[in-house]
């Protein structure tokens, strides 16, 4: 029976719980030092002095670096850095190297010490004295100054510009409001850290809590000036990312202070700095206007989004959905970008997609209503089974099948159309729905597999499991790959000295190294028969490739499985202490990500195995179901049930899947019901802080999720057919919670999160 | 956190004598607050005497009510059958603050010397008057959603965290203090927290070196009808946005005695006096439960960001009543109910 798909336990599990795992704040190294940054006071201005005498008489301390002393990284260069592979920073604001103040908590020095208590009471003991200017800390107000940006990521940002208003003017319903969402941080468990170590002046380990260790690894050689081959980086275990853990300043100044110390270093961010220093989903203005004709049939939808940055290109792209979704003749998704003196901006989870079906699964539930058409039959009526800005097919697509599927497993026939009609003691009941929908890709990636003569098996590359599994689903695939026990099987990631990958971001982890181990299992089992057929003394000898089959660790004849041999026996008789083979998987072309390093080569899957972006769109698809609670007294809201239905190509393993999208389910009620950074426009600070203000759902406001994966693999995304399911889960969520709320209370609320005072 | 002195207490006395003689010393409890404050550099005490291992932990029945010991885990009391039986007002709101790990940590006398949660008070880079005095109050004229509707001042707008003492206040507890050369004094709860006035960097009446030694909680006959609710953001580890504490006695229909405490709405646990007043010998209706809410939010104030705070505070005054009215813990609770 295929291992793939099978729920097994993670194969890290047992590491992770009994705190044998190594993160990257655990890789203490003999004489050591500790930095501590400080932060900036004020959103913009410049620093006129920095007065560290008192600083240096604390005991423990080593070196205060300032934009004074520190080292000059190579300055900005956006052509080099993309060259280099190397333009892809948090933000583009090489550390200390100037006096200029672009937000309020930015890292104006760091304090390096014996001891992390040492540097910390030290540090607040810098005397810093400003030239304040005027911050743009309101939105409201830089929207007037806004610019309209002409790309987003390769793609054209605004699309049919003007275009929508006559056909909007002109359809027989229309629905058009504006949609609001908050800034919401990434959060996860494991704080960002980073161990810096180097050897000599030109080679650099840096142990870093990062979804990309190639990426890392470019980024710190450019800025360094080293060669990168001679920046390594090591994190075989990372507690989440969601997209906060690319390159952040942090990781520069670590390496820094280590130079600066000439001695390793640590820098563990608090709480405090990971609302501040590593990003954040911008807060979003979405307008979405829909009309449609007498039937009921789309005929325009627009979707424009007002929001901001800083210090890179990056802005929340909500408008992505708009884009995909349904069957309309026209429509229009623009883009009005502001700059904020705020921290950067940067991909969250199903950037776009998260604050975008919110608003987008909102309109189209009030459409619904007012048409007086159930929302799921509306959404099955505008459905598209096409690309509708390109006209591809999709490569796999699903959606009926989840809306079906979903609303029987619901109970969604027993929902009212009008408001307000159920009843549970003192709570108002509500069901509601709404699509979800990411794109997926396929990078470039190498994996190894090595063979030992013991039949033990390693699997190798440069990727990172942030905590969805994939050092196991890379066994499960290898295992049936190679007719070998799973329990056999090592994987070995999370360090850039391995097969290049990219980084875990995009959901396209699984679709980018999955293909690339597959096809190096049947190579190593090809290198193996072609031993064993060329070897008198085998049963194989003399048999054609083709005629060779592999289970249990054998190779076989196919016609006759009795004559087999086993893998140890073929490398023992061959005097090899081990075998190994490369590959590398083809990105989709045009979607793939910036890969670090060398790929294997010359074995690389041929290119016409799989279908490319000029033949198919690449998407994945579900359907949210969400009952609540509404305690109208109050403005509480209880999540009561939730069921989502997923089409996202074959299932690698039921039970890391099903936690994917249970995760996804459990971000989206946090950013229906409560998540939310406010920040002061006088002075531009965030006032919610740390975990005990920034509320994420705990225990009792998750409800049962009834998951359900269709999957059909998607013959075109990878020999494999598995999409990526990291970030589809939270989409939709908070437009189905909204739009129940909506049918509990009568009340719509367009902007999240829906916080008890916003129903009172 | 800055540097400071340890030390561990040997006694009540030793304590005392550290903490009178030094405006640095802090007495340490579970230091679920103090060590967080420390941490953000909000708070920086010279010395923190260790107070854990006195034996304050105990409660006991007195002669006139129960005296819950200033040392003993919030975790340990809420739990403790004499209080679950007797005053199961009071096990309702501590189990409804923090959560578990937290509790299990915090002490009784810690958790009603908790400071605010503004968090114009614990970011140093904002003005703050309680912070620093004369720096400005950032919440007046800020966020302030969380603030209060009720005894605030132009210096100072924040609220007290604590739900433990929420129920105190209801409860009518006395705080046995105990300060140099063993002066001894027994403070009601009421005049214990403070409203900020022109000194909001007092959180209450205690005196440098004092130490809490017990809480007295006098007889009533209201274990059968009370009630906390609170409401809040999610489901636990969250700060109320308005809590109320209720409890009452009944003579047939009418009510013999009635206690309302509010949290989330001022700068100190809040009686509600005027509903108090108004339901004195009238019958338990909701018409009427209504009315007295209605009389005491009359005096709100709301700022900026917080007018709803004064709707739901009268719904929850209803709510709570209600709930006492059903039979306190056993009378509303579902698996989906938020208090």
């Amino acid at each position: 029976m295929s291992e793939t798909g099978k729920p097994i336990n993670r194969i890290d599990g047992r590491l992770k719980v009994s705190g044998k795992a190594t993160y990257s704040a655990e890789f203490n190294q003999p004489n050591m030092a500790y930095a501590f940054p400080v932060r900036a006071t004020i959103a913009k201005g410049k620093i006129a002095s920095i007065d560290d005498a008192a600083v240096k008489k604390e005991p423990g301390v080593l070196s205060v670096i300032s934009h004074k002393n520190a080292f000059r990284l190579k300055p900005l260069d956006i052509q080099a850095q993309m060259k280099a592979g190397a333009a892809f920073l948090g933000e583009n604001l090489p550390p200390l190297q100037s006096n200029i103040v672009h937000y309020p908590g930015q890292f104006i020095a760091v304090v390096v010490a014996e001891s992390y208590e040492q540097a910390r009471a030290a540090a607040y003991k810098l005397k810093v004295r400003y030239t304040v200017e005027k911050g743009a800390t309101d939105l409201k107000t830089e929207l007037l100054k806004s610019k309209k940006p002409k790309m987003f990521m390769g793609e054209e940002a605004q699309v049919n510009e003007g275009k929508a208003a006559a056909s909007l003017a002109s359809s027989t319903n229309r629905v058009d409001h504006t949609y609001s969402t908050p800034v919401e941080h990434h959060h996860p468990m494991e704080p960002h850290a980073t161990v810096a170590l180097w050897e000599n002046s030109d080679q650099l380990t840096l142990y870093d809590a990062t979804q990309g260790v190639g990426l890392t690894g470019t980024i710190a050689a450019y800025f360094f000036g080293l060669k990168p081959e001679n920046v390594r980086v090591i994190a075989p275990f990372v507690g989440g990312g969601f997209g906060c853990k690319g390159l952040w300043l942090h990781t520069l100044l670590v390496a820094m202070a280590a130079k600066a110390a000439g001695r390793p270093v640590k820098l563990a961010l608090t709480r405090q700095m990971m609302q501040t220093n590593v990003g954040h989903r911008a807060a979003t203005i979405q307008r979405v206007a829909l009309g449609t004709d007498a039937n009921g049939k789309l005929s325009v939808m627009r979707h424009h989004t007002d929001s901001y940055n800083n210090l890179t290109e990056f802005f929340e792209p909500s408008g992505k959905q708009s884009l995909v979704l349904y069957e309309a003749p026209l429509r229009e998704v623009t883009y009005n970008v502001a700059k904020l003196n705020r921290g950067t901006p940067t991909f969250m989870r199903a950037p776009g997609e998260t604050p975008g079906t919110f608003a987008l699964e909102s309109a189209m539930d009030e459409m619904a209503y007012k048409l007086k058409i159930d929302p799921v039959e509306f959404r099955i009526k505008n459905h598209t089974t096409k690309d509708p800005m390109k006209g591809h097919e999709f490569s796999s697509e699903f959606l009926l099948d989840c809306y079906r599927i979903g609303a029987e497993r619901f109970g969604w026939s027993s929902r009212n159309l009008e408001p307000r009609q159920k009843r549970n003691g003192k709570y108002l009941v509500g069901y509601g729905m709404a699509t979800a929908t990411y794109p997926a890709g396929r990078s470039a990636s190498s994996v190894k597999v090595v063979m030992k003569s013991n039949g033990d098996v390693t699997l190798l590359t440069a990727s990172i499991d942030i905590g969805t599994g994939t050092y196991t689903v890379l066994a499960q695939t290898a295992s049936d790959a190679l007719g070998v026990p799973v329990e056999r099987i090592e994987v070995k990631i999370g360090d850039s000295a391995l097969p290049p990958s990219p980084l875990a971001g995009g959901s396209q982890t699984t679709a980018s190294i999955h293909p690339a181990a597959l096809e190096a299992c049947k190579l190593l089992r090809a290198q193996l028969a072609a031993l064993a057929t060329a070897d008198p003394a085998s049963k194989l000898n003399g048999r054609k490739p083709e005629d060779i089959g592999y289970a249990d660790g054998k190779l076989f004849v196919t016609a006759d499985p009795n004559k087999a041999e086993s893998y140890t026996d073929i490398l023992k008789r061959a005097k090899r202490n081990e075998m190994e083979a490369c590959a590398t998987t083809q990105p989709i072309s045009g979607a793939g990500l910036t890969i670090p390093g060398a790929l294997c080569t010359p074995r690389e899957i041929p290119a016409d195995q799989n279908s490319d972006i000029k033949q198919h769109a690449f998407h994945s698809f579900g359907a949210q179901f969400a009952e609540v609670w509404v305690d109208e007294d109050f403005g509480t809201i209880r999540v009561t049930r939730f069921t989502s239905v997923q089409d996202v190509g074959r299932i690698m393993n039921e039970k890391t899947a099903r936690s994917q999208i249970i995760g996804g389910v459990i971000f989206g009620i946090g950013a229906a019901l409560m998540e939310a950074t406010e920040y002061d426009k006088r002075w531009g600070n965030a006032v919610v802080r740390t975990l005990a203000d920034y509320h994420v759902p705990v225990h009792l406001d998750v409800p049962p999720i009834d998951v359900h994966f269709i999957g059909k693999p998607d013959p075109h995304i990878s020999p494999i057919g598995a999409r990526g399911i990291g970030e589809i889960g939270i989409t939709g969520v908070s437009a189905a919670i909204a739009n129940a709320v909506f049918n509990a209370t009568g009340k719509r609320v367009r902007d999240l999160p829906l916080t008890p005072d916003k129903l009172l | 956190m800055r540097a400071f002195k340890f030390s561990k207490a040997a006694d009540a006395g030793n304590a005392i004598t550290l903490v009178s003689a030094n405006t640095g010393a802090r007495f340490l409890g579970g230091g679920t607050n103090l060590v967080d404050l420390m941490k953000e550099d909000v708070m920086h005490p010279t010395e923190l005497v260790d107070i854990t291992r006195l034996k304050y932990a105990d409660i006991k029945k007195t002669g006139g009510g129960v005296q819950i010991g200033s040392t003993a885990t919030n975790s340990y009391t809420a739990n403790h059958e004499t209080i679950r039986q007797e005053y199961p007002l009071l096990s309702m709101a501590i189990l409804a603050g923090a959560s578990a790990q937290i509790r299990n940590m915090a002490t009784n006398g810690g958790n009603i010397n908790q400071r605010t949660r503004c968090s114009y008070f614990y970011d140093v880079d904002m003005p703050c008057n309680k912070r620093e005095p004369g720096s400005g109050c950032g919440a007046l004229r800020g966020i302030n959603r969380n603030h209060a509707i009720l005894g605030w001042s132009e210096k100072c707008v924040a609220v007290f965290p604590s739900d433990m003492a929420v129920a105190l206040t209801a409860l009518g507890a006395v705080v046995n203090v105990e300060g140099a050369q063993q002066t001894k004094r027994s403070i009601p709860i009421g005049d214990y927290h403070r409203l900020p006035g022109d000194n909001p960097e007092k959180d209450n009446t205690l005196k440098q070196g004092e130490f809490i030694t017990s809480i007295e909680l006098p007889e009533n006959d209201l274990a059968d009808h009370s009630y906390y609710l609170k409401i809040r953001e999610r489901s636990s580890y969250a700060f109320a946005l308005v809590s109320v504490a209720a409890a009452l006695s009944l003579n047939g229909s009418r009510i013999s005695h009635v206690r309302i405490a509010m949290g989330g709405v001022a700068h100190k646990p809040w009686r509600a006096s005027l509903a108090e007043k108004w339901l004195a010998g009238k019958d338990a209706t909701e018409e009427n439960f209504k009315a007295a809410a209605e009389a005491e939010l009359k005096q709100a104030r709301p700022l900026e960001h917080n007018k709803f705070k004064i709707a739901l505070a009268k719904k929850a005054i209803i709510r709570a009543l209600q709930g006492a009215m059903a039979g306190g813990a056993y009378g509303l609770h579902d698996k989906t109910d938020q208090g």
